[in-house]
C-alpha cells in the first residue's frame, strides 16, 4: 500500500470519526431530560428555575442546535473534548486516568484469544469426530455464554471456591488474569470457529498434496502451509474482534470492580454526563479506524499477492516475460 | 528387479472400488503411463504409491514394493523418507498445485530442506540450479516471484523443479500438461522425457493419448478401476486389442476431418458409453482424409448473422499501464456456420467473444448483430447504440456455453427450472404447459429426456451438464451461439458425443457457432472458418482446410506442429516433423 492509500484510508478514518461525534451528539439531544440538571447535580439537587437558566447560557444549552453543534465540532477539532459535568475536570485527564487498565485489561485478552484460538485450531482441523466435535461444543457453548455470566462462573469457581485468585481489583497480574479470561473465551471461540474452518479450506487445496509428497510432516503442513493462509480471514475478523473487546470492557469491570474506560461509561450514562460519554464513544471510534487501518496494511504482508506491483518490479518482469517469450519461441521453431 | 512392482492393487473408498486388481510394473529409466478418463481410478493409483491415497481409503495389494521395500507396511513416518527424496509427484495445475503466498524458490527450497542436509546458501544456489534445469529463464529472478507471476508454462516447470530438488528415483506426473497451451505442452513434455533419460522411471497420468504416446514406452488403459489393455505403447496404438482403447483412440478429434462422427455407429442419439464403438475398425493415425463415418455437417450457409469491425479492448493493468489485448479484430459469422477462434492463453480468444454477445463494449470498433424483430423481420444492431429494448432482443438472439457448465447454473435450481426461465424470460413460451412440453423438447434434442427436468446440476455428469447448457441456450432459439472451450473440461469420448451433438444442433437449426477453443484438434474437426488470434491480433484468418494445411503465418505453423500427436512410428520426441525439435 503506497502513501497516497494511506493517505485515503486515513481521511476515510476521520471521516468515521466524524459521524460517529455526529450521531452521538444527536442522540444527547433526543435523549430525554436536561442536561443543565445533570450538572447542577441531578434532579434531586432541586435547583431554581434561575439556576438552570444560568447554567442553560453558560454552557450555550439555550442556543439553536446548530451552532452548538459547529461549536462541539471545533472544540472537538482542538481536541478538547469538554468538561465532565460530573467530576467538573476536564474529559481528556478523565479518559487519561482511566485508559491504562483498559488497554491492560483488552491488550492481554486479546493477545490471550489469538493465541488459544490458532493453538485449537491448529490442533483440532481435519481431525477425528471426538477431537473436532468436542472442541466444536466447547467453541458454541464460550461463543454463546453471556460475558456476565461466565465471569460469575469464573469468579464463582477460581475465586470463591478455590480461592486461587483475586474476585476484585487492579492491584496486580493476578487480578488480570479472571477478567482478561472472561473477556477472551468467548471471542477465542468465535476466532477459532473460523480459523478452523479455514484451516480446513487450505488443508484441502492441492498444493497441500503436493507439501504432503515432499516429505513434509503433518504439523509442519498445518503451520507452514496452513496456518499462514489462515491468518489473513483471522485479520479480517480482528477488525470486529476489537469492537467486542471495548462493549465487553464495560460488563468486565463492572463485574470485576475494576478501573477503567468501561466502568467510567456506565456511570457517565447513568448520571447523564454527556461529555464523558462523548468522549468514550469517540475515542473508541478512533481506535477501531486505527485498528481496522492497521490490519489493511498487514493485508500485502500476509498475502504477497496483494502487493501493488511498483512501477521497477513491472518493468523487470515485463522484460523478463520477454525474454521468457523469446526462449520458448526459439525452442519451438528451433 | 523393477524399481516399482505392483501386483493385484486394490483400493476402495467406503466399500466403492475406485481401482481393482491393477498390476504393473516400472524399470529404472523407463516411461510408463496410466491412460484413462476421469474416474477411472488413474489418479488414486498414482497417490498409493506415495502413500497420499486419501482420508478413508483402503489400500490391499498382493505384492506393492519399491527398490525392494514393503509399501503396503510403511508409517506415515517411514512414508516421509520415500516421498520428495525418492519418488517425486508432480500434480495437475501447477496454479493450485504450487502454495499461492509463496515464491516458488521457497517451496523448492522446502522440498530441499526436506530430503537433504544441505546448509541454506548451498540450497539457495541448488534452486537457482534446478529452475535452470527445468529450463525456466532468469531463474534469480523467478525464484524470488509467486505462482500467479508466472506463466502456466513457469509454473509447471517450476513444480517439476520442487519435485526433482531430492533428486528421486521415480517421477510421477499427474497429467503434466493438461492445462497447458500446446506449445508449452510440447516443451514440458520434452523435459519429462529428458528427465527420464537422466536414468530416473517416469510415471506419466494422462487421458491425453497423444501426450503419452510422446513420453511412455509402456502404458495401461484403465476403465473403471481396472485394466483394460497394456502392453509396448507402439503396439498397442498400432494395434489396439480392446474395443475401450480403440474406442478412445476414435474419439481424438484431432485425427478426424471435419464433418465426421467422433462416436462410430452412433445414431444423431447419444451413447451412454462407448461401448457403442463394438466393432469400430481402427483409424488410421493419418490426421487428413480419415473419412471414417457419416458426413452429417450441413453445410449450408447464409446470411450474415454477426459482425465485428476493427474491434479493440484496452484494459488497464494494476499498475496502472494500459494493454491492448484486442486489437483491430474483424470478422463475420454467417448462419449455420462455425467460425473457430484459437489462440493461446492470453491471446484475447474470450474477451473477443464476450464482446460480440455485449458482454463487453470495446474500446474501438463495433459488433453489429442481425436478428429478428419478434414479427420475423431481420433487424442489424450495434451493441453499443442499441436501444435498451433492442439490447435485451439481442440478447435472446445471442447465446452462450462455457467451459464449465455447473458454474453458470444456479445450483439450486433443477434442470427444468433452468430451462423453464430461459424459456419464459424470452418469451418463446409462456403457458406452464407450453414451457414443460418445450422444456422437454429441448432435452430430447440434446439426447436427454423427461427423466432429467427434476434433477440437479450437482447430480449430473459433466456431459449431461454440458447438453443442458446446450438445451439451455437453444431455450431462446438463438441465431448465435459463443462457445468458450465448450468441451475442454470432458474427457475425450464425452467431448465427442457432446461435438456430435453440435453439429446435429447446428444442422437441424442452422444456428452459427462462434467457437473458442484453445485445442487445434477441436477446432480443427468443428470449424468451417478459422481465425488465429495471437496477443490480440488476427495472424491468419479463412477456411479451415486452407489454414490448417496451408498456414501462411510462422505462428500458425508453429502451433500446428505443436499439437501432440500419437506417432506410428513410436515414442520418441522430435521423432515426427510435427514435434519440435530440441
Amino acid at each position: 500500500m503506497d502513501v497516497a492509500k494511506i493517505g485515503v484510508r486515513l481521511a476515510a478514518g476521520v471521516g468515521v470519526a466524524w459521524g460517529a461525534a455526529t450521531l452521538t451528539f444527536l442522540a444527547v439531544q433526543i435523549t430525554p431530560g436536561d442536561p443543565a440538571y445533570a450538572i447542577v447535580g441531578g434532579p434531586e439537587a432541586n435547583p431554581s428555575p434561575e439556576v438552570i437558566a444560568q447554567v442553560r447560557a453558560e454552557y450555550g444549552f439555550d442556543q439553536p442546535l446548530l451552532v452548538q453543534y459547529v461549536r462541539y465540532l471545533g472544540r472537538l477539532a482542538v481536541g478538547d473534548l469538554g468538561t465532565s459535568y460530573r467530576l467538573q475536570s476536564p474529559v481528556t485527564q478523565v479518559l487519561g486516568e482511566q485508559i491504562g487498565g483498559t488497554v491492560q485489561l483488552a491488550g492481554v485478552a486479546a493477545l490471550l484469544a489469538a493465541v488459544l484460538a490458532v493453538v485449537v485450531a491448529v490442533f483440532t482441523a481435519r481431525r477425528g469426530p471426538v477431537v473436532r466435535g468436542g472442541a466444536t461444543s466447547i467453541e458454541l457453548f464460550l461463543a454463546s455464554s453471556p460475558s456476565f455470566w461466565l465471569g460469575i462462573l469464573l469468579l464463582s469457581v477460581f475465586s470463591y471456591a478455590l480461592h486461587w485468585l483475586p474476585s476484585v481489583g487492579n492491584a496486580d497480574g493476578r487480578a488480570l488474569v479472571l477478567p482478561a479470561l472472561t473477556l477472551a473465551l468467548p471471542i477465542a471461540a468465535v476466532l477459532s470457529q473460523v480459523l478452523r474452518s479455514s484451516l480446513e479450506e487450505v488443508l484441502e487445496q492441492p498444493f497441500i498434496t503436493t507439501a504432503r509428497a515432499r516429505g513434509l510432516s503433518d504439523a509442519a503442513v498445518r503451520v507452514r502451509h496452513g496456518l499462514r493462509h489462515s491468518l489473513i480471514p483471522l485479520a479480517t475478523m480482528t477488525g470486529f474482534v476489537v469492537g467486542g473487546l471495548l462493549g465487553g470492557t464495560v460488563i468486565v469491570e463492572s463485574l470485576f470492580t475494576r478501573q477503567g474506560l468501561g466502568r467510567t461509561l456506565l456511570a457517565a450514562v447513568n448520571a447523564k454526563d454527556m461529555p464523558v460519554v462523548l468522549g468514550v464513544v469517540l475515542l473508541s471510534a478512533v481506535v477501531y479506524v486505527v485498528v481496522n487501518l492497521v490490519v489493511d496494511l498487514l493485508y500485502p504482508v500476509l498475502d504477497p499477492r496483494l502487493k501493488t506491483v511498483t512501477a521497477t518490479e513491472a518493468r523487470e518482469t515485463v522484460t523478463a516475460n520477454e525474454g521468457t517469450e523469446t526462449t520458448e519461441t526459439e525452442e519451438v521453431s528451433a | 528387479m523393477s524399481l516399482v512392482s505392483i501386483e493385484n492393487l486394490t483400493v476402495s473408498f467406503g466399500g466403492h472400488e475406485a481401482v481393482s486388481d491393477v498390476s504393473f510394473t516400472i524399470d529404472r529409466g523407463e516411461g510408463v503411463a496410466i491412460v484413462g478418463e476421469s474416474g477411472s481410478g488413474k489418479s488414486v493409483t498414482a497417490r498409493t504409491l506415495i502413500g497420499l491415497t486419501g482420508d478413508g481409503a483402503c489400500v490391499a495389494a498382493r505384492r506393492a514394493t519399491f527398490d525392494g521395500i514393503d509399501l503396503t507396511r510403511l508409517r506415515e513416518r517411514q512414508w516421509r523418507g520415500i516421498r520428495g527424496s525418492r519418488i517425486g509427484f508432480v500434480m495437475q495445475d501447477a496454479l493450485v498445485s504450487l502454495d499461492p503466498i509463496r515464491p516458488v524458490g521457497r517451496e523448492i527450497d522446502e522440498a530441499l530442506r526436506v530430503s537433504t542436509a544441505l546448509g541454506r546458501a548451498e540450497r539457495d544456489r541448488r534452486v537457482i540450479e534446478l529452475l535452470g534445469r527445468v529450463g525456466v529463464p532468469h531463474p534469480e529472478l523467478r525464484a524470488r516471484q509467486l505462482p500467479s507471476q508466472l506463466s502456466g508454462g513457469l509454473r509447471q516447470r517450476a513444480l517439476i523443479a520442487s519435485a526433482i530438488a531430492g533428486d528421486p528415483e521415480l517421477l510421477i506426473a499427474d497429467e503434466p500438461t493438461t492445462a497447458l497451451d500446446v506449445t508449452v505442452q510440447a516443451q514440458i513434455l520434452d523435459l519429462l522425457d529428458d528427465l527420464k533419460n537422466d536414468g530416473r522411471a517416469l510415471l506419466v497420468i494422462s487421458h491425453d493419448l497423444a501426450v503419452v504416446s510422446r513420453v511412455a514406452e509402456r502404458l495401461l488403459v484403465v476403465r473403471q478401476g481396472r485394466v483394460v489393455e497394456a502392453g509396448d505403447t507402439r503396439a498397442v496404438f498400432a494395434a489396439p486389442q480392446h474395443e475401450y482403447t480403440r474406442a478412445l483412440l476414435a474419439a481424438i478429434p484431432a485425427e478426424h476431418a471435419r464433418g465426421t462422427r467422433l462416436v462410430p455407429g452412433a445414431g444423431s442419439g447419444w451413447e451412454p458409453t462407448l461401448v457403442g464403438a463394438v466393432g469400430a475398425a481402427p483409424v488410421p493415425w493419418a490426421s487428413s482424409g480419415s473419412v471414417d463415418g457419416a458426413a452429417t455437417h450441413v453445410g449450408e450457409v447464409g446470411e450474415v448473422v454477426a459482425r465485428a469491425e476493427g474491434v479493440s479492448k484496452d484494459f488497464v493493468g494494476p499498475d496502472g499501464v494500459s494493454r491492448t489485448v484486442v486489437d483491430d479484430v474483424s470478422f463475420e459469422v454467417r448462419a449455420g456456420e462455425t467460425l473457430g477462434i484459437v489462440g493461446e492463453s492470453g491471446s484475447g480468444k474470450t474477451t473477443t467473444g464476450r464482446i460480440v454477445v455485449g458482454l463487453e463494449a470495446p474500446t474501438r470498433g463495433s459488433v453489429w448483430i442481425v436478428g429478428r424483430r419478434d414479427d420475423g423481420e431481420p433487424v442489424q444492431h450495434d451493441w453499443a447504440t442499441a436501444s435498451r429494448a433492442d439490447r435485451r432482443a439481442l440478447r435472446r438472439d445471442v447465446q452462450i456455453i462455457y467451459q464449465d457448465p455447473l458454474s453458470s447454473f444456479d445450483p439450486r435450481y433443477t434442470v427444468g427450472r433452468v430451462l423453464a426461465e430461459a424459456l419464459t424470460v424470452s418469451g418463446r413460451a409462456t403457458r406452464s404447459t407450453g414451457v414443460r412440453v418445450r422444456s422437454i423438447e429441448l432435452l430430447e434434442q440434446v439426447g436427454l429426456g423427461a427423466e432429467h427436468l427434476a434433477r440437479r446440476p450437482l447430480t449430473l455428469s459433466g456431459g449431461q451438464r454440458q447438453r443442458v447448457a446446450i438445451a439451455r441456450a437453444l431455450a431462446t432459439e438463438p441465431r448465435l451461439i459463443l462457445l468458450d472451450e465448450p468441451v475442454s473440461a470432458l474427457d475425450v469420448s464425452v467431448q465427442a458425443q457432446v461435438l456430435d451433438l453440435l453439429a446435429d444442433v447446428q444442422g437441424a437449426t442452422g444456428v452459427a457457432y462462434l467457437f473458442i477453443s484453445h485445442d487445434l484438434g477441436v477446432i480443427s474437426h468443428v470449424s468451417d472458418r478459422v481465425l488465429v488470434l495471437k496477443d490480440g491480433r488476427v495472424v491468419e484468418q479463412g477456411d479451415i482446410d486452407d489454414v490448417f494445411a496451408r498456414p501462411q503465418h510462422a505462428y500458425t505453423q508453429q502451433l500446428l506442429a505443436a499439437i501432440p500427436r500419437i506417432e506410428p512410428a513410436g515414442a520418441s520426441a522430435g521423432a515426427s516433423a510435427g514435434a519440435p525439435a530440441r
